[in-house]
């Protein structure tokens, strides 16, 4: 019985039950009012429709909350009354295996019953199933009875005197800034499981080793020095800025003071067109036809340097996969963050400067370096900052083209690797949470996360400021 | 005006300086153009190298033919349900197989040449016959017009793409000298010399590959060449075929061991396409199949269906929300310093990278609450917080352009504060709202790197049915097919990008649409 229960499709049944306690609070508080205001001859302060959006609210309102934590807890908590009662053999096991195990049970018994040869497992999947039953049952009933106690509690206060419709207005916007304050719940729950998952790593490796050592090798030794991969980030973000800065700072130095309105139409949305590519298309450009360019040109340069009796072997590592064909690529994909940023900063440079400039006799290239550019730069430097976190941040573009080696080194044709990729190529595949290897992508993720930050908040105060200054 | 004013500004020095600053002037306006042209010709060179690509897989080579679905093979102890057909994929297999050996008798003389044969079909290619005889188990006992896909090396040479051939009409072969068997000697006249001038050509100072030559349904390799005489070897039809029909030379530069199908293979892929048997057809299966571990059955329908249930869970999250947190922060917060960090967190959540998104993801979804790994519903979450702030940034703006005398118009007459954003601001500035929503999934669509942080890389081949199955999405299916080695991926990466683009720009031409339609200036 409690095991056909534990197979109960719980989305549709939550669905149907939220939908109904919607649709029947609603119901009862407005038939309660207008009965009254068909029986009383007073005026009701509410129309009726709010005397039944407030009974809705307190019937939905519990429902909803529970329903919430069910859907987030539940799992969690089956789990643990589970292994509790598993059998001490299991507790023996490493934590990993334990959570695979785990996991196999839950997905087997989410779809049908297990029908294979192993007796233990089935017994463990039968009483997962009783127990995920019963947690179901229970919060079903918990719901549909908190709902009920809260219509009733709703209906008592329908009279004519009562404010339904502040009360409604006071829990909707209630609600809207609950909607509001999940942006900060993000941002706490991002910064929480950083700080969490990276103690824990730094329990294991000391952080001065993290962050001094200049050995990586996650996968395979347990060598954890971050510095090749702080490098190889910095490397290509370097020649991605050298590709986007002067590019969209030249585009939107064009464009909001040479081209003609026609030309401005055109344009700037194709240059937009290059922000709204996925970067796994990049990607793929950059592995199909930049990386053998990069590397052909390196192996030309190698020849030619020994043609001409300057080096005696190959100088640049020509590998497939190169720090310059993802820098380049990533430069091209951020060309549109320097210029669009750029040209909205340029634009907002007051008229009255420009025309001050050209009456003193200036060309307009003389306008634009000595007046507008340096009225603009606060706004072109926070442009800048935020495409560089922009490239540090990137992640598929170096995935594909920029490799897997740790190491540091200035030609810009051998591969590097950089926290992104790291952090990707030790998450993908098999994961166990416990083991520093896993780990160890949090703490590389914390110093993304906190790198990024410093150049977003710099930038985006200097954005405001510039702002202030012309409005 | 006429005469020049008489002044001494104007020295030949200040006219020269003043040259100078023009040409700067010129010189930085061309910097300008530069750029432009710099950033638009990469996105070209981006375009064509994909769409050239994905062009190639547009179509796809089948080998085609009426075959006799005997009882005995098809269903072996008569069973005719469907589960009991779909999984006796070897009876099929075995059916195409003999019409291929029924093709080139030569095949069955040895067992490397059988083996080499039966590489030209897929085993697992005879997968969607083997269904659609399940779904109509009367077709069993008739002949049936069946089309398979050809391996996809196969499918690659006979589209020009690796290994690369140069065809060289040849003529009449003249005279044929049959001496021993399968051997014999043509002396043509013009057609071998422009053979042997074309090889050198392209074989200069690296290794031989071969020459074929091929004429009707008969494909002979040349072992020796001069300009007026040839010795062939035969490697499927015969002497004959090849004396009575117009020969062509397929010069190969890449020598045999260096490429994934051999000359053999290429002959009967020559005969093959020669006799009608293999057919170019639109490559349907791209979107109809599932992925697989062979490019020439692999198709995007499952990622396709789980990029279109994660789209659902996130539209679902973060359009709802978004649009409320808007609402509130523009219309209700009071400025404090509460709604001010609000503010600024959302600004900062924005430009915080994707990555970041997927360690969230990973630790708190998928180990504290124990959601399933490579689920669309844990994907569908990551992106609704990763979009959110996008959402409503653009809804914000949205609100902020309906002028206040709407909001003070309804209030003047009586309308709660409530009431006057509910019934009369939101309705005007939905269509802005709906732009930056869309705008949004846009970005959410494409993202890729914190989908492979939740699991959602794994091989999915059965499309999923609901958001907590495991599923994989399209741009990440382009990451692992673009990992893959072999040389047949890369057009069917191209493909998927071309699908992936198309819906991109669709939902961009929907909000353009909007936005033409429903634009306000107020």
């Amino acid at each position: 019985m409690l095991q056909q229960l534990g197979q109960l499709p719980m989305g549709w049944l939550l669905t149907a039950l939220l939908l109904f306690v919607m649709t029947a609070g609603f119901s009862i508080g407005r038939i309660r009012a207008e009965r009254y205001s068909l029986s009383s001859s007073g005026k009701f302060h509410s129309r009726p429709n709010y005397h039944g959006y407030y009974v809705a609210m307190w019937g939905l309102a519990p429902a909803l909350i529970l329903a919430l934590a069910y859907l987030l807890l539940a799992e969690p908590i089956a789990r643990e009354l589970l292994t509790r009662e598993l059998p001490a053999a299991f507790h023996k096991l490493p934590k990993a295996e334990l959570v695979s195990y785990l996991d196999a049970v839950s997905a087997v018994s989410a779809h049908r019953t297990y029908d294979g040869s192993d007796r233990v497992f089935t017994a463990v999947t039968h009483r997962y199933l009783e127990l995920s039953g019963s947690l179901k049952i229970t919060t079903l009933a918990t719901i549909l009875l908190s709902a009920v106690l809260g219509v009733m509690f709703a209906r008592s206060h329908v009279s004519p005197d009562f404010r339904a419709r502040q009360q409604v207005e006071s829990g909707a916007e209630l609600f809207l800034f609950l909607c509001a304050a999940i942006a900060i719940a993000t941002t706490v729950g991002i910064v929480a499981s950083l700080f969490y998952e990276s103690i824990r790593f730094f329990s294991q490796v000391p952080v001065t080793d993290f962050l001094f050592g200049t050995r990586w090798n996650a996968q395979t030794n347990a060598e954890f020095g971050a510095v090749p991969l702080f490098f190889g980030t910095f490397m290509i973000a370097l020649i991605a800025m050298f590709v986007a800065a002067p590019v969209g700072l030249f585009a939107a130095i064009y464009l909001s003071e040479y081209a003609s309105r026609k030309t401005r139409s055109y344009v700037k949305p194709l240059l937009e067109v290059l922000a709204g590519i996925p970067t796994v298309v990049y990607g793929f450009f950059a592995l199909l036809v930049v990386a053998p360019g990069v590397r052909s040109i390196a192996l030309w340069i190698n020849a030619t340097l020994i043609d001409i009796g300057l080096a005696n072997g190959p100088v640049l590592a020509a590998q497939p996969t190169s720090a310059l064909a993802a820098g380049l690529v990533m430069g091209i994909m951020v060309i549109p963050f320097v210029s669009s940023l750029s040209d909205d900063v340029i634009n907002a440079v007051p008229q009255t400067l420009r025309d001050a400039a050209f009456a003193m006799g200036a060309t307009k290239s003389e306008t634009i370096k000595q007046v507008i550019l340096p009225a603009a730069l606060p706004g072109i430097v926070a442009s800048l900052l935020l495409a560089v976190s922009r490239a540090i941040g990137e992640t598929m573009i170096v995935v594909m083209a920029a490799g897997q080696r740790a190491r540091i080194s200035l030609d810009p044709s051998t591969d590097l690797t950089t926290i992104t990729v790291q952090i990707v190529a030790l998450l993908t595949g098999e994961t166990e949470f416990d083991s520093p290897k896993t780990l160890s992508a949090f703490a590389l993720g914390l110093v993304l996360f906190l790198v990024t930050l410093c150049f977003n908040l710099i930038a985006l105060r200097v954005v405001q400021r510039y702002r202030e200054k012309y409005e | 005006m006429s005469k020049m004013p008489d002044s001494s500004l104007i020295t030949p020095k200040a006219l020269k300086h003043l040259k100078k600053r023009r040409a700067a002037d010129a010189r930085f306006r061309l910097y300008g153009i530069a750029a432009i042209v710099f950033a638009l010709s990469a996105l070209t060179l981006l375009v064509i190298a994909i769409g050239t690509r994905a062009y190639s897989a547009t179509t796809q080579y089948v080998f085609q033919a009426e075959i006799m679905l005997d009882a005995d093979l098809v269903a072996p102890e008569g069973e005719t349900s469907e589960a009991e057909i779909t999984r006796n994929i070897e009876g099929f297999y075995t059916l195409v197989r003999d019409k291929l050996f029924a093709e080139f008798p030569e095949a069955s003389q040895s067992q490397a040449a059988r083996q080499d044969l039966s590489e030209l079909v897929n085993r697992l290619a005879v997968l969607s016959l083997a269904r659609r005889v399940a779904d109509n188990p009367s077709l069993i006992g008739k002949s049936l017009e069946v089309r398979v896909p050809l391996s996809d090396d196969l499918d690659l040479y006979l589209k020009g793409g690796s290994p690369k051939d140069v065809t060289v009409r040849v003529g009449s072969a003249g005279t044929i000298e049959t001496d021993v068997e399968g051997k014999a000697r043509i002396s043509s006249t013009s057609g071998l010399s422009k053979v042997t001038s074309t090889r050198s050509l392209l074989e200069e100072g690296k290794a031989m590959g071969s020459v074929l030559l091929a004429g009707g349904k008969a494909v002979a390799r040349i072992d020796s060449l001069s300009p007026d005489a040839a010795e062939l070897t035969l490697l499927t039809g015969t002497f004959e075929q090849l004396a009575n029909a117009p020969l062509v030379a397929h010069i190969i530069p890449l020598p045999e061991a260096e490429r994934p199908i051999s000359d053999q293979q290429i002959a009967w892929a020559i005969a093959l396409k020669q006799a009608g048997n293999a057919r170019q057809v639109l490559h349907t299966s791209l979107v109809t199949h599932t992925d697989s571990t062979y490019p020439e059955l692999a198709g995007t329908l499952a990622a396709i269906v789980g990029s279109l249930l994660t789209m659902m869970v996130t539209a679902c999250v973060a359009i709802p929300m978004g649009i409320f947190a808007a609402v509130y922060l523009e219309e209700f917060a009071p400025r404090n310093r509460l709604t001010n960090l609000i503010e600024v967190n959302i600004n900062n959540l924005a430009a915080v990278p994707s990555i970041v998104f997927g360690l969230l993801g990973a630790s708190l979804l998928l180990g504290t609450f124990a959601l399933p790994r490579s689920a669309p519903i844990v994907g569908g979450l990551v992106l609704a917080l990763l979009i959110l702030p996008v959402v409503i940034i653009a809804s914000r703006a949205s609100l902020r352009s309906v002028p206040p005398s709407i909001r003070s118009g309804a209030l003047a007459v009586g309308a709660s504060r409530m009431q006057a954003v509910f019934h009369h601001v939101l309705p005007l500035a939905a269509p802005g709202m709906f732009t930056g929503a869309i705008l949004g999934m846009a970005r959410a669509l494409g993202e890729t790197a914190p989908l492979l942080l939740i699991g959602m890389v794994a091989f999915v081949a059965e499309v999923p049915n609901s958001a907590t199955d495991e599923a994989t999405a399209l741009p990440v299916l382009i990451y692992s097919w673009a990992s893959n080695a072999e040389r047949a991926w890369e057009p069917m990466t191209a493909a998927a990008i071309v699908i992936l683009l198309s819906l991109l720009v669709i939902m961009n031409v929907v909000v353009v649409f909007l936005r033409r339609r429903f634009e306000r200036r107020w």
